[in-house]
């Protein structure tokens, strides 16, 4: 393998985790200041990928396909958390992952019967349709780096938002010690409905922009959910920090795995088996990487025990 | 008698005279459909042990029910190709004897949930939940990316297995074989919430300090439950495996494990035939509901979200009052 192909292969790790980390940064803050695990988390992405289809197709703009995903899954999230979500908030885990599944089947069905059963499409702009020139002469598709720099741009700002911003200092405070916070007068609920449309709007983002490269259609939302807990579970649940390095660490583990592990069995088998083998524990490689962190951080890497 | 003791034998009685009156109506589909509910009752008996008595909220129960099936699936597929399965070292051939597949199952699903609980059960909560997602998930691909076994498109079996004495292929002779399985299991279960174990399990649930202080380690008692818990499931989908004569990877998919733990909520969580009522209710409920609307899923959602949210303790909560035997 050329080292041309490997940074490639690198900036594709880059890019799926950043969009992970977009999905798990909104489910990390939720579980950390409100305690609740959203499994709709996935529906969220799906809501932003069809809005951003729908307004492409009508449009043409991509831009206003972005800010139409950003509104309408951060909109979706303010209803569902003040009609279904604020109800949870003191039930156990398991009540909140039953009503959260009933979300799931409510929107997937919603959305099959709206859009129908065939995928939709989300072309990427033309002006990003073509490859950069990076440094060394690499040519990499410019959306995928643009995707890149967005998400970094978006994680550098909610670092900032986190600790510097009045809203910020209610969401560490309401981590920490949730009764004394609305004791000193801080609108408690609103903080609440604030915090999931964040975390709504980043998912959403999230699934256009995944949308444009991959098809936009339901049941997308669940398989990144589950890769997004993966993330938390690595990067310990409530750090937003821990998001991060466990996105990346997710991201490339899952694209290298997928290109190395073939190439590596292939050193001491006949291809097609290695190419079989490789690629079914290519397929299984981040769950082991969760589960080696497991055995020596159980409460993830950034997690407080 | 308590309530739900009347409830419980009503419950128990519905599916064999369902089952007779549909046999003597001569509709053999409802046969199938009344087998179908008595086997996803079964996976969820099985799972209601580590998330009812023992207070673990698996996502990841599917990982076992697909393990089962693809026990049957592997096993019969060599019977039916007369191949054998391995023979580097040893010869080991494939069988389409039940009593054996059941066996294959039980064990390699023990196995799985052995590793995954020692793994999972070093955490709890939230993180316990999304962890058993995630275990699960990885089953799911690495049956699609595994072409041996029909990747996605999955492993048909032409004949259903046999069983000494029986034609299972006559619907009514696979369902009282499914039943007797069941009825033997749910007897099980309910000696085994009363015994030391299931006493100290439950225990563990309400309070793990307590528990470890007079000596007993919760880990251990969990370890254990999601082991039984994780085989149960796993015979239930290898029946499911046989009722259908297809394994695919979406008996691994996370949408099943959710509906495990949607057929204990539906029928009351930590009641011994809470999951015998839900299944019921559920297979009832895509039976009618399906034909009305190619969106029937959306109905499901709705019903269950107002259960969550307004009838706690599930139907045979609200019709049996929310006095539970066990706590």
């Amino acid at each position: 393998m050329t080292p041309i192909l490997l940074i490639e292969q690198v900036l594709n790790g880059l890019q799926s985790g950043i969009t992970l980390f977009l999905m798990a940064a909104g489910l990390t803050l939720i579980f950390g200041v409100m305690g609740l695990i959203n499994l709709a988390h996935g529906s969220l992405y799906m809501i932003g990928a069809f809005a951003a289809a729908a307004v492409a197709g009508w449009t043409g703009s991509f831009v206003l396909a972005l800010g139409a995903a950003l509104a309408a899954a951060a909109a979706a999230g303010m209803i569902i958390e003040m009609v279904v979500i604020r109800r949870l908030y003191d039930r156990d885990h398991l009540d909140q992952v039953l009503a959260t599944f009933a979300l799931i089947l409510i929107f997937s069905e919603g959305t099959r019967w709206l859009f129908g059963s065939f995928p939709l499409y989300l072309d990427v702009p033309a002006a990003l349709s073509g490859p950069v020139t990076l440094p060394g002469g690499i040519l990499y598709p410019s959306y995928r780096l643009l995707i890149i720099v967005i998400g970094l741009l978006i994680a550098v700002g909610l670092f900032q938002l986190i600790a510097r911003t009045r809203i910020g200092i209610q969401i560490r405070a309401g981590e920490s010690d949730r009764e004394m916070i609305a004791a000193l007068g801080v609108d408690i609920s609103r903080l609440y409905t604030i915090v999931f449309a964040l975390g709504a709007a980043l998912a959403g983002l999230a699934g256009a922009l995944v949308g444009a490269i991959q098809s936009v259609q339901v049941g997308m939302g669940e398989p990144v959910l589950i890769l997004a807990f993966v993330v938390i579970v690595i990067g310990g649940i409530g750090s937003i920090k821990g998001a991060l390095v466990g996105a990346l660490l997710v991201g490339l583990t899952d694209t290298l795995g997928g290109v190395l592990l073939p190439l590596l069995f292939g050193l001491f088998m006949d291809p097609s088996s290695a190419t079989t083998i490789g690629s079914a524990l290519a397929s299984m490689s981040i769950y082991i990487l969760m589960a080696l962190v497991l055995l020596f951080r159980p409460t993830g890497l950034y997690g407080r025990a | 008698m308590r309530r739900e003791t009347i409830l419980n034998t009503l419950l128990y009685l519905a599916m064999p005279v369902a089952a007779g009156l549909a046999f003597v109506m001569g509709e053999t589909f409802l046969i199938t459909l009344i087998t179908r509910a008595a086997i996803f009752a079964l996976a969820a008996v099985g799972l209601n042990l580590a998330l009812g008595l023992g207070g673990l909220v698996s996502l990841g129960h599917a990982a076992f029910f697909g393990i089962g099936g693809y026990a049957m699936g592997i096993l019969a597929h060599h019977a039916q190709t007369y191949t054998p399965i391995m023979d580097t070292w040893f010869v080991l051939e494939g069988t389409k004897s039940m009593p054996v597949i059941w066996l294959v199952a039980i064990a390699s699903s023990a196995l799985a949930a052995l590793a995954i609980g020692a793994l999972s059960l070093r955490t709890s909560g939230v993180y316990f939940i999304m962890i058993t997602l995630a275990f699960g998930q990885m089953f799911y691909y690495f049956a699609i990316s595994w072409p041996a076994y029909g990747g996605e498109d999955g492993l048909s079996i032409y004949v259903r297995n046999d069983f000494p004495g029986l034609n299972t292929l006559d619907p009514m002779q696979f369902f009282a074989l499914v039943f007797a399985i069941l009825s033997g299991v749910l007897w099980w279960m309910g000696r085994l919430a009363r015994a030391p174990f299931g006493l100290a399990l439950s225990a563990a649930r309400q309070n793990a300090e307590r528990v470890e202080t007079v000596g007993l380690g919760p880990f251990r008692l969990r370890l254990v439950a999601f082991v039984i818990s994780g085989a149960v499931t796993g015979l239930a989908g290898a029946l499911f495996a046989d009722l259908n004569r297809f394994v695919s990877p979406t008996m691994f998919s996370w949408q099943m494990s959710g509906e495990f733990i949607v057929f204990i909520v539906l029928g009351g969580v930590g009641r011994l035939f809470g999951p015998v009522a839900g299944a019921m209710l559920f297979v009832l409920l895509e039976h009618l509901l399906s034909p009305v609307s190619d969106f029937w899923l959306i109905y499901v959602g709705t019903i269950l979200l107002l259960v969550v949210l307004f009838a706690r303790g599930g139907l045979i909560g609200s019709l049996a009052g929310r006095e539970v035997a066990h706590d």
